[in-house]
């Protein structure tokens, strides 16, 4: 699928040039220019583009294992819910005395609940370098336990789509229990600040959508080092011909283990930028419907291309904004029939049409491969 | 270890007495085979002989169920997984050529030059000169120079499978299992094919396994006949295509 072994090839490029853009113009649009301008970016646009941002380093999550090493997770989703979860505790913990109940240790639900103490779970979560500690490990251990038992006892395929599948349901089932000391089906909510900032305010609101556009280039960078090195050379190995890279030498069990555990980590701190941006995070972001949608936005943006991962997040999400506010009653219907249509017409997604279109159209004979593309660009 | 017999300990692979079943479906029988250091050996037989499933037992994909496997006298293959019996110096060629079709021809080689194999090794690896120096040779040596920046999936199915023994070659390894070489391959690609593993073989133990016979003559090495699961004679390809038995396996019933 690639022959481009530069850490940036050219759509690596343009991504990170765009993204470099909005850096630098949403905060103009969003607190110097004034409101009636039609430059003019209105605090709730900032929290969505900041969602989208988010969405798209899931995406890039989930294409590094799918994408590269023909995983399918179908459980990303709660990696992501994870993360989010661990980012909710920290500020849940900083309403202190703000809360209904004006308790400084317990948040609302657990007063509400009668609870006298703090559970041990919530230890050390007021405290923001524990709780981001906690966003990168409780999804990566998760990932990595679960791998371990997974890729060891070489449960490939749909098998493994269907336990990961299970895997986010039975966490979305516990995480609904009272007793679990999440916040049951309420979840976390009513944030006040983080690190001392409001996270109302404009200012707060721009600088989390700034660090998600960071977090999601610092995440390509990493992921694309990974993809071009030999590391990655193993994952293209083992998604196209599995036994023969043990015949080669390699365990292929470790390889997996390895890059599914990191692509937890990204997904989780996906979801920790996620939580302060949207003020919610409650067990339906464990719900199956939102790993499957992921898996719609890489297939969408174009599977194995990293950038296409991230597009496919940002332009199906803009598409469901903009459908369940118009059409609320026909967003499933266009989702499925979207999905229906890449798989028909685009099985290599945007970025892998487009690719495969450019390589026809720059005249280097003999036309190799599409999949030659990238090197044509060398 | 002090009592082993001395073909044991001078052999570099030593099979014997493995029986397999399948289901009830005895593949091997009591199979029995010893292959000296350096040497270059033929696999004959007709289908369902157990050509295959012997070097599934080798290579550690399955596990006899009676027998031993012994390699270099002291590895008792029947213990150990894919990946230590590949590090041990087994590299196996599949029957159906398996390249990374979406890697190029280099990389195809690449990933598989003697290296380390752990994944932190290979996230920070460098492809340093005497890496290239040894993907070139091996390139040479497979006549695929000229295509090494080509995907492997474009490479015509003769090429593919010396792409696979170069892969092998470039392992490094003490012992070569090559499945079917020559199954589609032009007459002229067998004759290269041939010069290729003979080639090979001045520094490698070889096993092939192979159906044409033309193929086998070419080689010009020891045959070993397999049949039902068992060995059915061995010797020189004109000494056992002259026994009765043998003709009996591949031209009677």
């Amino acid at each position: 699928m690639h022959t481009s072994y530069d850490l940036i090839d050219r759509r690596g490029m343009i991504m990170l040039a765009l993204l470099g853009l909005f850096v630098l113009i949403v905060p103009i649009c969003a607190l110097i220019v004034p409101k009636g301008s039609p430059f003019y970016i209105p605090p709730y646009l900032v929290a969505l583009l900041g969602k989208y941002l988010c969405y798209a380093l899931l995406a890039l999550s989930l294409d590094l294992v799918w994408g590269y090493c023909g995983i399918l997770s179908l459980g990303h989703g709660a990696f992501f819910a994870l993360g989010g979860y661990a980012m909710g505790m920290y500020l849940m913990r900083q309403i202190g005395t703000r809360g209904v109940y004006a308790n400084a240790e317990l948040p609302d639900f657990m007063v509400f609940l009668n609870w006298k103490e703090l559970p041990i779970t919530w230890y050390g979560f007021q405290h923001f370098p524990y709780a981001a500690l906690m966003i990168l490990a409780v999804p990566g251990l998760l990932a990595f336990v679960f791998g371990w038992f997974a890729f060891r006892s070489r449960v490939t395929g749909v098998y493994l789509s269907i336990i990961t599948q299970a895997m986010t349901y039975a966490l979305l089932l516990s995480f609904f229990r009272n007793d679990m000391g999440f916040g049951g089906n309420n979840g976390l909510t009513d944030f006040k600040d983080i690190l001392g900032y409001s996270v109302q305010s404009d200012q707060t609101r721009v600088s989390l959508c700034v660090v998600s556009a960071l977090a999601l280039a610092s995440g390509y960078l990493l992921a694309r080092a990974i993809v071009v090195s030999k590391f990655g050379k193993v994952l293209i190995a083992i998604r196209d011909a599995e036994s023969r890279t043990r015949f080669l030498g390699y365990r292929v069990e470790n390889f997996k283990v390895i890059v599914f555990t990191f692509s937890a980590i990204m997904a989780g701190v996906a979801g920790a930028l996620f939580v302060p941006q949207v003020g919610i995070i409650n067990p339906s972001e464990f719900a199956p419907a939102n790993s499957i949608e992921a898996v719609i936005w890489v297939a969408v943006g174009g599977r194995g291309t990293l950038v296409g991962a991230a597009l496919g997040a940002i332009v199906v999400s803009f598409g469901k904004t903009y459908f369940t506010g118009a059409l609320p009653e026909y967003w499933l219907f266009a989702l499925g029939a979207l999905f229906v249509i890449v798989t028909l017409f685009l099985p290599k997604g945007i970025i892998g049409t487009l690719s495969d279109f450019m390589a026809r159209q720059s005249a280097k004979p003999p036309t190799p491969s599409p999949k030659d593309m990238p090197a044509a660009a060398e | 270890m002090t009592n082993l017999n001395p073909t044991l300990t001078n052999s570099l692979l030593y099979l014997d007495g493995i029986s397999v079943s399948f289901d009830g479906y005895k593949a091997l029988r009591g199979l029995s085979l010893v292959l000296a250091p350096g040497e270059m050996r033929a696999i004959i037989g007709p289908n369902g002989a157990g050509k295959t499933t012997m070097m599934d037992i080798i290579t550690g994909k399955t596990k006899p169920d009676e027998g031993d496997v012994y390699f270099a006298g002291t590895h008792d293959l029947s213990t150990m997984d894919e990946a230590s019996i590949a590090e041990l110096g087994i590299g196996r060629k599949f029957q159906k050529p398996t390249v990374f079709e979406s890697h190029t021809v280099e990389d195809n080689i690449l990933l598989a030059l003697k290296a380390s194999r752990a994944p932190l090794d290979a996230l920070f690896n460098r492809t340093g000169p005497e890496q290239r120096t040894r993907i070139d040779e091996v390139l040479s040596t497979i006549r695929l120079k000229d295509h090494r920046h080509r995907s492997a999936s474009d490479l015509s199915h003769g090429q593919k499978q010396w792409l696979e023994i170069g892969m092998l070659l470039a392992q490094d390894p003490k012992l070569l299992l090559v499945d079917e070489p020559v199954a589609g391959m032009t007459d002229a690609e067998t004759l290269t094919t041939a010069e290729l593993l003979r080639e090979i073989a001045r520094d490698h133990s070889v096993v092939v396994v192979e159906h044409d016979m033309t193929f086998v003559r070419e080689l010009d090495v020891k045959v070993t006949v397999l049949h039902e699961g068992s060995v059915l004679a061995e010797g020189a390809l004109d000494h056992v295509s002259a026994d009765p038995r043998v003709i009996e396996v591949y031209l009677g019933r």
